[in-house]
């Protein structure tokens, strides 16, 4: 489990993040989601060792991150959004080159796992176009096995197909224990795969909440109209997406999108929901 | 004006699975897919796929064999015809009413569009 408690982080006097309890069980594909500039990537540095809290702490199966232990450190992995690769290298030789320090990697999982995402290993990254490269690190990143697994904004960059196939190899990943947290603010590649959802915003962490229990307390609604008690509603070419309090309506499909905005405008209506 | 609901992702793979027994594909007392085959095929989280087949564990369209998997059950269709029949009067029936009313339609305005439908 990565637990953060009271967890502060500023780069200098500007602060990130003011006192957050947030913990991440295992075997879970949580979907960390921001504004641009909200910290979730100085979230997933201060997780991976990166970087060190001002105040609280960040554990992970009880081993303070920035301690660096080698069994800290043999069962994570960092996938940040830009990463300087060396000349010459392919995913193969960058591969080989991390695997040594994780017990769990798979060769032959890597090389599965380029095939399904359609690279090259034998390829240059240089050669590479941005979205090959991209695809290239993220096979890399899964065949380690780590149980955690940190991913920074990984359908950046990726083709329209890239994306169906990204969920199909992730969604194979849940039910290992493996534990996988998406940095992300494009929800729409990740709307059906990301579960539990956590909104940061503010300095704070605004929900946490599993897709079952967030449907639970609010329900969103087609329709022609606009809905005065709404949370958050949207135009739509068929009428409006209202984002209202459930009061025994039953399940609904979660829209993403429609959640966070709710989340943002009426953070006190949705803390007093206790979702 | 309401809109049919959009129903939670683990109903939509729900119904797909139900056409699926009702078209034959899978047959009763037969293997279901596994729920990991499910997830990856659709590219969904598979605790979603996890609660689609409690749901049609509880509504006993499926069943499951502990160590073995989930099976269909031997009335599987039937079950599912219930429960569509079920979701057509809760759900989609008061939508229709609604709309002739809007229209201005009875009953008795529609019965020969009915009848005539069902000889197609």
């Amino acid at each position: 489990m990565i637990d953060l408690k009271n967890f502060s982080f500023s780069y200098g006097l500007a602060p990130v993040f003011e006192n957050i309890n947030l913990q991440f069980k295992e075997g879970s594909i949580y979907g960390l989601l921001g504004e641009n500039g909200v910290g979730k990537t100085t979230m997933l540095k201060c997780i991976s060792g990166l970087l060190r809290p001002q105040n609280g702490s960040c554990t992970v199966d009880d081993n303070i991150s920035f301690d660096r232990k080698p069994e800290f450190l043999e069962n994570i992995f960092f996938l940040p959004d830009d990463v300087p690769l060396p000349d010459n290298s392919t995913p193969e030789s960058f591969f080989h080159d991390l695997a040594g320090f994780y017990a769990t990697s798979n060769a032959d999982e890597m090389h599965r796992l380029a095939v399904e995402l359609k690279i090259d290993p034998k390829h240059r990254f240089k050669e590479m176009s941005f979205g090959q490269q991209k695809k290239s690190l993220i096979v890399c990143a899964l065949a380690l096995n780590t149980r955690y697994l940190l991913l920074d904004e990984p359908t950046n960059g990726l083709d329209i197909p890239s994306k169906a196939d990204f969920r199909r190899i992730l969604s194979e990943r849940v039910g290992g224990g493996q534990t996988i947290i998406i940095s992300t603010h494009q929800v729409k590649d990740v709307e059906n795969l990301i579960d539990p959802i956590i909104i940061i915003s503010n300095s704070s962490v605004m929900l946490n909440a599993s897709v079952e229990r967030i449907t639970e307390k609010l329900y969103f609604e087609y329709g022609g109209q606009q809905r005065p008690d709404a949370l958050y509603s949207e135009m739509m070419p068929g009428g409006y997406l209202n984002v209202i309090p459930n009061e025994g309506m039953g399940e609904s499909q979660i829209n993403i999108e429609a959640l966070f905005n709710a989340v943002l405008r009426n953070q006190n209506a949705i803390a007093s929901m206790g979702i | 004006m309401d809109f049919k609901k959009q129903k939670p992702i683990y109903q939509q793979i729900a119904d797909t699975l139900c056409e699926r027994i009702v078209g034959k594909e899978l047959i009763a007392d037969e293997r279901m897919p596994s729920v990991r085959d499910v997830a990856v095929q659709l590219g969904v989280n598979p605790n979603t796929v996890m609660r689609t087949f409690d749901f049609l564990q509880q509504t006993e369209i499926i069943y499951n064999k502990r160590g073995v998997g989930y099976f269909v059950s031997p009335d599987a269709p039937d079950k599912v015809l219930e429960l569509q029949r079920k979701e057509f009067v809760e759900e989609d029936l008061p939508i229709l009413v609604q709309k002739m009313n809007m229209l201005g339609l009875s009953f008795d305005d529609l019965k020969k569009n009915v009848e005539e439908r069902k000889n197609l």
